[in-house]
């Protein structure tokens, strides 16, 4: 398949440029000002467009198997190629869950049945259970660099240890859910005066930052690198920030909906707005925007957490937590960073580059699984691209969403900015804003 | 003293749900208790019946075990001449994580025009009210949220004993007899429905609401609800013209936020010793069900200034008024 992007703005890590890109079999093979036609190639008109690598989802749960009700590997994919990703790192917290060879065996093969590229974070302990430890070095060795037991976070200080210290010469990088079992115990918003005037029961920002600083000190201990997760506020990402500045191999992503929701959203105690770790505080919310904006984050991460529309239908506390995100990260990230020059390199590091860095997905290696993701647009690259039109809007309908679920807690809401084609391994999967 | 759903004040109860007293006005609460008052003579009649809710029907839905106050609804409904769809779901097939969204429609899909809902989830009745819109919906409980037929019953009671005193009537005194009038309520604040209905019922009406709780079982942000948190019950006690008990809420929460039932007894509960410091004319009230020995020693909850019981008798005219209110749109109980 060859296709022509006509007259993009490519936006490299550090520069833009106005050019023509043509893809050929799999790769980028020409970047030029202005590139003929080649007979038989598709166009696509870029004008106006920002041209980039294609996002890189850190933290996708694609609910197979287990709840395939919810979403599958294959409609998990659709629904990220719609949001402009190429790759997606699937969550292990399936049921069971993917703590062994075969399992992860299972989602990559799904995964390569997709139109995306699957990676999968495997669990770190044994059924997520946090005691002991998974078989982290023979899922390795089937391209796993990412473990995770997010749903939870390992709540024992000796596992996480071991962990960390079993995980480094292996050259994979654990990723933990940051919040303190005893102290979010039964809770179902953030703890703030408006959950006590709720009368439901806090999951209180402490939680998140007492679990940040234990395992900060755990990564001065071992060296070990650890990815934070969906942090979501301010104090866990000026802790973050500061061990970085001291060295320590630490990196963190945010979500969507802890830049663009605050708690007040839990008034109508609509389920729809329930997550781990909960909408926080607007001072909190202001803080994680800030760390997208001014750098304190490595990666924005869409924590897509598909759930039935009946489990949403329950009172809010026995209702699941999590809400989607692969269709509408972008264009929340765009408009939270807005659209100056330089914003442009930060959206393309956050969505892509950055988290593709974490997950070691910028090199396909010996992985048969993935392409390479998260590089330049250059000659040479692989094709995992995405044409992302800033001067578009776009209105979440969730009847038309591709995901198999409907929880979205945007509906209605009318974004800026949106993904125009998605282009994985040198084929368009997305074109004019849908599915080819 | 913070507002409800988007910050909406109703200012009558005509025609409208009834989800938490914090939505309510001075006005909407006076109207509550002045048409509660013409209900009090319907209920002491030989015929206890009007027909303000012929041919309306009223379902009790309750997924939460409560004899005393849904047979209270029940009893409400009937004398207002409503037919009656009882629901007692938590002896039912329908069991903790069924959607609440199926539920209600399969009620609704029977005709109904109100749903009396109590449930242990805080916020139930309110996902209940936008699932369907064309019912009325009254809260009967929901979790540790509110039970505003409660704080009106209770601020009802308290009304009803202040104006026999001063020889005066209920609805001849409006809210003047809430005026400065000092409510202390001690205990389990932070896992009581109850409290934050009270609370929110008293501050309205304009009395000085104070709140005496072990450090464990006061919510976030209680200082913001218009409340004065003490630290010592025994100067609450003689400060106090009201005394609202709370039941210790053991069964909720996971672990123990007081070290034992012995020491919350010694130092928040209502002993003989401390009501005996209580100025004469202080009223002591508990929602029940009381923990006797506990929140409230036994021999306090039997003295003439315990008017636990005429809490309860209350209860019949006042969610008589609330239905009629919020079904009929109407203030006057007496009929045809």
């Amino acid at each position: 398949m060859t296709i022509l992007l006509r007259q993009g703005t490519v936006i490299g890590s550090d520069a833009h440029h106005s050019a023509d890109v043509l893809i050929r079999d799999g790769l980028v093979v020409e970047v030029a000002e202005r590139i003929d036609r080649p007979a038989g190639a598709t166009v696509i008109d870029a004008h106006g467009c920002w041209i980039g690598p294609g996002f890189v989802d850190l933290h996708t749960h694609l609910r197979e198997p287990g709840a395939e009700e919810a979403e599958t590997v294959e409609s998990g994919a659709r629904a990220g190629a719609v949001g402009g990703y190429s790759a997606l790192v699937a969550m292990p917290n399936t049921e069971p869950p993917l703590d062994n060879v075969a399992l992860v065996s299972h989602v990559l093969a799904q995964g390569r049945r997709s139109i995306l590229d699957v990676a999968v974070a495997g669990a770190i302990t044994q059924g997520r259970r946090g005691e002991l430890l998974a078989p982290m070095a023979e899922m390795a060795r089937l391209g796993v660099r990412l473990f995770t037991d997010d749903g939870d976070g390992v709540q024992s200080a000796s596992v996480m240890r071991r962990a960390l210290e079993y995980a480094k010469p292996l050259g994979v990088r654990l990723a933990q859910h940051c919040e303190e079992a005893t102290l979010v115990a039964g809770g179902s918003m953030n703890e703030s005066p408006l959950s006590g005037r709720l009368g439901l029961s806090g999951r209180p920002a402490l939680a998140e930052v007492v679990m940040v600083l234990r395992d900060l000190e755990l990564v001065r201990l071992t060296g070990a690198p650890l990815h934070f997760l969906h942090l979501s506020t301010g104090r866990s990402l000026a802790l973050v920030a500061a061990a970085r500045a001291e060295g320590l191999p630490v990196t963190c992503e945010v979500a969507p909906h802890h830049f663009t929701l605050d708690e007040g959203a839990c008034d109508s105690y609509d389920p729809h707005f329930k997550v781990h770790p909960p909408l926080r505080s607007p001072s909190d919310v202001a803080a994680v925007r800030r760390a997208l904006v001014e750098g304190g984050c490595d990666a924005v991460a869409s924590d897509h957490a598909p759930h039935a529309p009946e489990r949403k239908d329950l009172a809010f506390d026995e209702a699941p937590a999590g809400m989607l995100g692969l269709e509408h990260a972008a264009s929340l990230t765009f408009e939270a960073l807005g659209a100056t020059g330089p914003s442009a390199s930060r959206f393309f590091e956050l969505l892509s580059r950055g988290p593709a860095r974490i997950a070691q997905l910028r090199q396909s290696d010996d992985r048969p699984s993935h392409s390479a993701h998260g590089g330049e647009v250059a000659a040479g690259e692989d094709a995992n691209l995405v044409v992302f039109d800033p001067g578009a809007t776009w209105r979440v309908d969730p009847g038309r969403l591709q995901s198999r679920a409907r929880n979205t807690p945007y509906a209605g809401r009318v974004l800026t900015g949106q993904v125009r084609a998605t282009i994985v391994r040198g084929a368009l999967v997305v074109s004019d804003a849908g599915l080819v | 003293m913070d507002r409800g759903a988007g910050g909406h004040v109703i200012d009558s109860l005509r025609g409208q749900n009834l989800l938490s007293l914090s939505d309510l006005s001075r006005e909407a609460v006076v109207e509550v208790l002045d048409t509660a008052d013409t209900f009090v003579e319907v209920n002491r009649r030989a015929i206890k019946k009007v027909p303000t809710l012929k041919g309306r029907v009223v379902a009790s839905l309750f997924y939460e075990e409560s004899t005393r106050t849904r047979l209270s609804f029940e009893t409400a409904a009937k004398r207002l001449g409503a037919d009656v769809l009882s629901l007692a779901v938590a002896s039912s097939s329908v069991k903790k994580g069924e959607s609440l969204r199926d539920t209600i429609a399969t009620i609704d899909a029977l005709g109904i025009d109100a749903v009396v809902m109590r449930h242990a989830s805080s916020g139930a009745a309110q996902q209940v009210s936008r699932f369907v819109p064309h019912v009325r919906v009254i809260n009967a409980g929901d979790g540790q949220h509110q039970h505003p037929t409660q704080g009106l019953l209770d601020a009802f009671t308290v009304r009803q004993v202040l104006a026999e005193r001063g020889a005066t009537t209920g609805p001849e005194s409006g809210a003047a007899l809430f005026d400065g009038l000092r409510v202390l309520i001690v205990g389990d604040v932070a896992h009581s429905r109850v409290a934050r209905s009270d609370a929110a019922v008293y501050v309205t009406l304009g009395a000085e609401v104070r709140v005496a709780a072990p450090g464990t079982l006061r919510p976030p942000g209680l200082s913001d609800w218009g409340v004065t948190i003490v630290d010592d019950l025994d100067e609450g006690l003689v400060w106090a013209d009201v005394v609202v008990l709370l039941r210790l809420q053991s069964e909720r929460g996971t672990g123990a936020f007081v070290p034992t039932m012995r020491e919350f007894t010694q130092t928040f509960g209502l002993t003989v010793e401390r009501a005996a410091t209580l100025r004469p004319e202080t009223i002591v009230m508990h929602p029940g069900p009381m923990n006797r020995g506990v929140e409230i020693d036994s021999a306090v909850a039997d003295e003439p200034r315990a008017v636990i019981t005429r809490q309860v008798t209350n209860g019949v005219p006042v969610r008589m008024a609330v239905l009629c209110l919020a079904v009929a749109g109407v203030t006057e109980g007496r009929g045809e």
